[in-house]
């Protein structure tokens, strides 16, 4: 199952090479990970997207992570109400005729262009990432030449439902 | 010496301190009495300041010997252990220690030189990046970029070695950074906002164990080092007694629960008694006690405490639920969560007839071996040892056939008095292993029991108990082979014996002469009773060299994959 975690972290050197790393060891599959600034410059925040077998596995991430002297706080984000955006560059190859198609394409996943060169166009799109690979599989079958994503960054809402379906974890 | 420094030090600047001198403070401060180390090129600063010092350094012969000893002295004091090395090759020497520290929640604390920071990763000569590598295998380690920050990464890493789940720490000083001068501040404190460990346990689920004693039937406790970590023999012998609770125990927890107790039903595992591993088969209330539910413990999770309801005290989070889900999970520290459970005992269950059938358990199925009047039974050797030295002897081991052996018949009444590498299993621990816990406990006789083979891997120590005239004494239990490798073949691989026989060995009485220190053959009982007397008599190191059945097995013994009620060699 996939799981969001998502980690503040002490601004040092190392910090996410002994993230990454405990991941490494225990043998955990990364699928993506950001890192950032948060509100406080000394600390960073770090989201992961991992794929694991089951609950005691994602219990064990989330405890491992949580064991790490300079990580301060772990969260699961994956059974709560959040917010999770991805942000993604294509760079797709366009003729004169597929140009304003591609443009009319686009509108509804609220994409911008970036960048127009004769031959392919760099769009901008933003959204979770069911979104952005539909965004892709549309565009596909104009030739896509190059394709950057950020990766998952995630945040719980202000309002999370009061009653939780949630398995609990033996502790925590 | 000491008065010139202090003149010379007055004289040029008196605010200024080196980060060499800073790190002497620093152990200090820590109220450390020994550092087992070795010199090289970028600790040549360190290594000047702690001559000034006239601290207490032993210099090992290897940098591995420095670091068993290390963890030897800890495991016996209960204070970290303090390890210098140089950068480079004098780091990565370390390594097997503290990966071997880290899986036995071993404090040490564990300073590295690094090269100069204006060349660190030019691959400088004797650069390493200790750092990276002993990520996985640290509970944290640092480098120290600017002398201002030494004093209070050394009372970081103090802190963090030797509270919670014990275990190594590393600190790498870069030679500018000892060299550098400072001012002295005031000490900042520790600032560690991402580690607090829990001590005291959540008094529900406390309750909720309490509750689960009264409807339980057949509980038993499997006590591990954690127990020892914590110093919680007495709070662990009295909630036992109270509530009538047989009590297995891991290999690392031996000596926290005494052998000689009736309730003590010995070592669980791959080569555990019948009692034990068949309590923890047939219980219906399991309590874990600072024991990690290893595999060489469990055998196969499949047959492991199916019957059961799972407790699990520990003092590491991680821990509960890893490998065996846990009903009752307890974080805290052994000690506060026995005392509380201690605190809250009213009423109790009637436990008696699952007490009486594992005590036929024990009575007719004792650990066991076949004698044989023309030859050294190892097992035999060990009840020797500790009929000589009245089981209050500190014994150090290494590790394969040896260690189960020692482990099986070395009755421990006593904690600390045991040190073996348990998860790692490193060959070579031992004896210098055995060097440390008697600069640490020189008041107690020490044995080292190591192997032919593992003895082999860190001998030049011998080289310390020489220069310190340590009364260590060493008994080899020879039996020209690597045993434990040597009795998997047998068993598993149709007796090709593939490089585990050691025909071609030193003579290692002769060896020992070498080093100045007396040796001894023994091929018989009453030889290694007169030796061992007289060894322990004389209070100066000894080598015994003793020649045991070439091809005796450990037994009883559960294959991979099987259950702990699949044991085969319960009859001897």
């Amino acid at each position: 199952m996939r799981r969001i975690i998502s980690a503040t972290v002490l601004n040092e050197s190392g910090v996410l090479n002994r993230l990454t790393g405990l991941l490494t060891k225990r043998q955990f599959n990364i699928e993506n990970i950001t890192v950032g600034h948060t509100e406080d410059p000394a600390v960073s925040k770090v989201t992961l997207t991992v794929w694991v077998e089951d609950d005691r596995k994602a219990e064990q991430l989330v405890k491992q992570l949580h064991k790490q002297i300079n990580i301060l706080k772990v969260r699961d984000l994956t059974n709560m109400a959040l917010v999770s955006r991805e942000l993604a560059l294509i760079k797709v190859l366009t003729t004169p005729d597929t140009r304003s198609e591609i443009k009319m394409l686009i509108e509804p996943f609220r994409a911008t262009v970036l960048d127009v060169s004769l031959e392919n166009v760099t769009l901008e799109v933003t959204g979770d990432s069911e979104k952005i690979d539909a965004l892709i599989e549309l565009l596909r079958p104009y030739g896509i030449k190059e394709i950057s994503r950020t990766g998952v960054t995630a945040i719980p809402r202000g309002t999370q439902k009061k009653v939780l379906e949630l398995h609990p974890y033996s502790i925590m | 010496m000491k008065a010139s420094w202090v003149a010379e030090k007055n004289s040029v600047e008196t605010s200024l301190v080196s980060g060499a001198e800073l790190f002497i403070q620093g152990l200090q401060n820590e109220e450390v009495d020994v550092l087992f180390g070795y010199p090289g090129g970028a600790v040549l600063p360190i290594y000047d300041a702690l001559y000034k010092a006239e601290m207490k350094h032993v210099l090992t012969r290897h940098e591995q010997g420095a670091i068993h000893a290390a963890q030897g002295y800890a495991r016996v004091t209960g204070k970290p252990g303090v390890v210098l090395a140089t950068s480079g090759p004098g780091a990565t020497n370390l390594v097997t220690g503290i990966a071997d520290a880290m899986i036995d929640s071993i404090p040490l604390v564990i300073f590295t030189g690094q090269v100069a920071t204006n060349v660190i990763g030019t691959d400088a000569f004797q650069e390493a990046d200790i750092v990276g590598i002993t990520m996985p295998i640290t509970k944290h380690n640092y480098q120290v970029q600017r002398a201002e920050d030494l004093p209070r990464i050394m009372k970081e890493a103090f802190h963090i070695a030797n509270t919670g789940r014990k275990g190594p720490v590393l600190i790498d000083i870069p030679k500018d950074v000892a060299v550098k001068t400072t001012e002295v501040k005031e000490h900042p404190g520790i600032h560690l906002p991402g580690y607090q460990p829990t001590l005291k346990p959540n008094i529900l689920q406390v309750k909720r164990l309490n509750e689960a004693l009264l409807q339980a039937k057949k509980p038993v406790l499997l006590t591990g080092a954690g127990v020892l970590a914590a110093k919680a023999e007495k709070e662990l012998a009295a909630f036992a007694e109270y509530h009538q609770i047989p009590v297995a125990q891991t290999l690392l927890g031996l000596g926290g629960f005494a052998a000689e107790h009736p309730l003590c039903l010995g070592m669980a595992g791959m080569h555990g008694t019948y009692a034990a591993n068949m309590a923890l088969y047939d219980c219906d209330l399991l309590i874990g006690v600072g024991a990690r539910f290893d595999d060489r413990l469990t055998g196969n999770l499949d047959h492991f405490a199916k019957k059961a309801m799972i407790a699990h005290i520990d003092i590491d989070p991680a821990e509960i639920g890893k490998n065996v889900p846990t009903e009752i999970p307890i974080v805290g520290c052994a000690k506060e969560t026995l005392s509380a459970l201690n605190q809250i005992a009213a009423d109790k269950g009637d436990y008696s007839d699952w007490v009486i059938q594992l005590s036929q358990f024990k009575s007719e199925y004792p650990l066991t071996y076949k004698t044989n009047e023309s030859e050294l039974k190892p097992q035999k050797l060990m009840q020797i040892l500790h009929e000589v030295t009245q089981g209050g002897a500190i014994v150090a081991t290494d590790v394969g056939q040896h260690q189960m052996w020692a482990a099986q018949y070395y009755r421990f009444s006593d904690p600390n008095r045991w040190i073996t590498s348990g998860g790692l299993g490193t060959m070579g621990f031992g004896f210098p292993a055995a060097i440390g816990a008697k600069v640490g406990r020189p008041e107690l006789p020490v044995i080292a029991v190591v192997g032919d083979g593992g003895f082999q891997m860190t001998l030049q120590e011998l080289g310390v108990l020489q220069d310190w005239g340590l009364p260590v004494i060493v008994v080899i239990v020879n039996n020209k082979s690597l045993g434990m490798v040597r009795q998997w073949q047998e068993i598993f691989y149709e007796k090709r014996f593939s490089h585990s026989l050691l025909d071609i060995q030193p003579d290692f009485v002769k060896l020992a002469s070498a080093y100045g220190i007396d040796g001894k053959l023994a091929t018989t009982e009453e030889e290694v009773r007169e030796a061992l007397t007289a060894a322990l008599a004389s209070k100066k190191p000894f080598v015994l060299d003793c020649v045991v059945s070439a091809d005796e097995n450990v037994y009883p013994m559960i294959a991979p994959g099987k259950g702990l009620h699949e044991m085969i060699g319960v009859r001897g």
